[in-house]
């Protein structure tokens, strides 16, 4: 299992749009990805529970994987949140 | 972020603020209440400070019979730092003491108009639930004949399309992807909606739907106990299913447990109708009618039956 804690960097926030990217980035993964803010822990290849917990900008956040690729799933997962503009 | 504050008991109960408005934001973390009778009449060694306390026609009496100065020090010594909450019921005033130590210490002074006991039991039910323990799964949930079912599986296996195809067939969404689940009681496990994305469906393809609106209020519900779930997995042929439906499964949920069936998925089952069934059955086992056990004992008789016969 590989956890990382990262600080969101997106200016406006994870909106709908980004978390669908989120979302599909993590779908590729083999391993199961949750997120947690505060107490709430969510699967981060479901992009209800990723728009539920509203992460917005400067928030931290606790990437987690489980599986054969956990490792890179988690540095991926984790660089797209810190990125400051994503295109 | 705490669960509860006095800021919530305000706008829940419709109380009035007296004084101490500044602590309105103290946390609220039991869910026991205080009656300070004992500690009105100076008896401070066990005062449970970290409770809401409620004051009621019987500690204001007696309040009133005591000298200036004992008034001053009983009330100093009740508004604690930790106290969460100060709550005088059946709109009695309140005595000057209180609000000058409240106002020094801050902490919230509020008015109910309701008897006190009346209040401190809805009050109680009010925190246990508030503060019951919780925890969010990843799945659906949806009303299907009156049982809360989870319906669970990996991601892109079809959840949200049976939860759909449930919904069209008259039963109700109460959320989808990600059900946050409180248990009130042991065995007692309330699911609802992240507040964000009540009444949403994403369906793939489609998008995010809104089902309250598409099929109107009758198709959603806010909340639901949990007792039944269906976890439904790609079929693996080197899997055995269950075949006969004696057998019990059960998924652990913070304390407690619920029936867990386990639904291969494959071109051809409809899952929606299966799901269905699979609630009516749940319920009528649970009204003391088991199919698959009223029939392996009457396999079992015929065979003995059977071997009785052979035998002469």
């Amino acid at each position: 299992m590989a956890e990382k804690t990262v600080q969101v960097q997106l200016k406006s926030g994870l909106q709908a749009r980004p978390a669908a990217l989120f979302v599909q980035e993590a779908t590729r993964f083999n391993s199961e990805i949750f997120l947690k803010k505060d107490n709430k822990k969510i699967n981060a290849k479901s992009i209800m529970g990723i728009m539920s917990i509203a992460l917005s900008n400067g928030e931290e956040v606790t990437i987690s994987a489980e599986g054969r690729d956990s490792e890179e799933a988690v540095e991926t997962m984790a660089s797209l949140i810190e990125r400051e503009e994503w295109s | 972020m705490p669960k509860v504050r006095a800021v919530d008991l305000l706008e829940k109960f419709d109380l009035e603020l007296v004084s101490g408005e500044e602590g309105l934001h103290r946390p609220i973390k039991l869910s026991d209440l205080s009656r300070p009778g004992l500690e009105i009449a100076g008896f401070f060694d066990y005062y449970p400070a970290e409770r809401v306390q409620l004051i009621g026609m019987t500690e204001l009496s007696f309040f009133q019979r005591l000298s200036p100065g004992e008034k001053k020090e009983r009330m100093d010594k009740l508004c604690d730092y930790e106290t969460p909450a100060i709550i005088v019921s059946r709109n009695l005033s309140v005595p000057v003491e209180l609000i000058e130590a409240s106002e020094a210490y801050s902490v919230p002074v509020m008015r109910s108009k309701m008897t006190t006991t009346k209040f401190s039991s809805q009050l109680t039910n009010y925190l246990e639930s508030m503060l019951a323990p919780t925890t969010a799964i990843h799945g659906v949930l949806v009303d299907i004949y009156g049982i809360g079912v989870l319906i669970t599986g990996q991601s892109g296996v079809g959840k949200s399309e049976t939860a759909l195809e449930l919904v069209k067939r008259g039963h109700r969404l109460v959320a989808d992807d990600c059900v946050e689940i409180r248990q009130e009681d042991i065995g007692r496990l309330v699911g609802n909606s992240p507040e964000l994305i009540e009444h949403l469906l994403e369906i793939r393809g489609l998008g995010i739907i809104n089902v309250m609106t598409l099929f109107g209020a009758g198709a959603v519900r806010s909340h639901k106990i949990i007792t039944l779930n269906v976890n439904l997995e790609l079929w693996d042929p080197e899997k055995q299913y269950d075949r006969l439906g004696i057998e019990e499964d059960k998924l652990p949920i913070l304390d407690s447990e619920i029936t867990k069936i386990t639904l291969p998925v494959r071109p051809g089952r409809n899952l929606a109708v299966i799901i269905e069934v699979a609630a009516m059955n749940f319920r009528l086992k649970r009204m003391g009618v088991n199919a698959a056990q009223d029939f392996t004992d009457k396999l079992a008789g015929a065979i003995n039956d059977a071997g009785i016969t052979e035998k002469q």
